[in-house]
């Protein structure tokens, strides 16, 4: 179902508060977006409540220990040009993911301009960026795997620490692998003309959007809260 | 089904956000050279929402949907600060129990927080 302006008793849809009454006592269908739309909406909601649950878990066990945490500006730290910068690695994949961000709303305001050649290469672009982040990730575990960092101690603080960052920074990794997939895939299928056979609809790069940036969002969590805490 | 025109809405109000996001998160990558306290926890805290509502309001749409949708995905993720609340409660009970049955000694630091 598109947006329609009416509700499905024909009246005009209002805003606000009636609105939400009469969305809500519709007939056929609450919230007047594609479906699509809706369910990735939900999804996010219950991915949101997942990482919740790790940060939450986090805050629990850093506050719990009686060992010192360790300083991530000190264990994050890179040289670069003789300089010991803090949180370097860090700050660049920030700039990465927030630039992915901004190629993800340019293709999808593209997509329903219905320039398909340069929704393509926003998505792969976005992709691109998104796939370096999971590689300078990757390199950020190497780092501090190969200076002793365990789920289950590490040189530098509270044993507890290791845990806090594989599980977090995993499962986001995890979640930035499978939305370089999943732009890929759709991206291939705006070039094939795949979304023009089946009605013109370019949606499916708006919901794709959806996933993207909420992986950003996560990272804004997760910068703020592990990271620079 | 025909398409309907999407949410089409002016490229300069994502730019001026993709600007905002990297000048707030510049700031956000400065509290680290801050004193640790609570005008350091407080500007993080601040910087992360203010960048997490700008990415939900505009870049996913969300300031242009109906109401219904908004407080259908909004208000359960406020819910969370009970979890919060609760957890952070445990914590406490959990160090202090460390400390008094356990006999563990919380390490001498001189930051707050970095216990």
């Amino acid at each position: 179902m598109s947006e329609a302006a009416v509700s499905s008793s024909g009246e005009a849809l209002q805003d606000g508060g009636k609105g939400f009454v009469q969305d809500f006592s519709s007939d056929m269908q609450a919230f007047h977006v594609p479906w699509g739309k809706a369910m990735m909406w939900i999804f996010l909601l219950s991915d949101t409540f997942i990482f919740s649950c790790f940060l939450v878990s986090y805050m629990k066990v850093r506050m719990s220990t009686t060992d010192p945490w360790p300083y991530p500006s000190e264990v994050f730290a890179l040289e670069a040009f003789g300089y010991n910068v803090p949180l370097l690695l860090i700050a660049i994949m920030t700039f990465i993911l927030i630039t992915s961000s901004g190629t993800m709303a340019l293709a999808v305001n593209m997509g329903y301009r219905k320039k398909k050649k340069t929704t393509f290469w926003l998505m792969v672009a976005t992709a691109a960026l998104g796939a370096s982040f999971v590689g300078m990730q990757a390199f950020e575990w190497t780092k501090l795997i190969m200076e002793g960092v365990r789920p289950w101690e590490n040189p530098f603080g509270a044993a507890q620490f290791g845990s806090s960052f594989f599980m977090i920074t995993g499962f986001h990794g995890m979640h930035v692998t499978a939305g370089v997939i999943y732009l890929l895939v759709v991206a291939n299928r705006v070039r094939t003309g795949f979304y023009e056979r089946r009605g013109n609809n370019y949606e499916i790069v708006e919901i794709a959007g959806l996933y993207w940036h909420f992986v950003d969002l996560v990272w804004v969590f997760i910068f703020a809260l592990f990271y620079l805490w | 089904m025909s398409s309907d025109e999407g949410q089409q809405h002016p490229l300069t109000i994502y730019w001026i956000m993709w600007t905002a996001l990297f000048v707030l998160s510049g700031f956000s990558y400065a509290t680290d050279f801050m004193d640790p306290g609570y005008v350091r926890w407080g500007l993080i805290l601040t910087l992360m929402f203010a960048k997490a509502g700008g990415i939900v309001f505009i870049f996913m749409h969300m300031g242009w949907e109906r109401l219904a949708l908004k407080l259908a995905i909004l208000v359960p993720p406020v819910f969370i600060g009970v979890l919060i609340i609760l957890m952070a409660l445990e914590a406490d009970n959990t160090f202090l129990t460390r400390i008094e049955f356990f006999g563990e000694s919380p390490m001498e630091v001189e930051t707050p927080g970095h216990h």
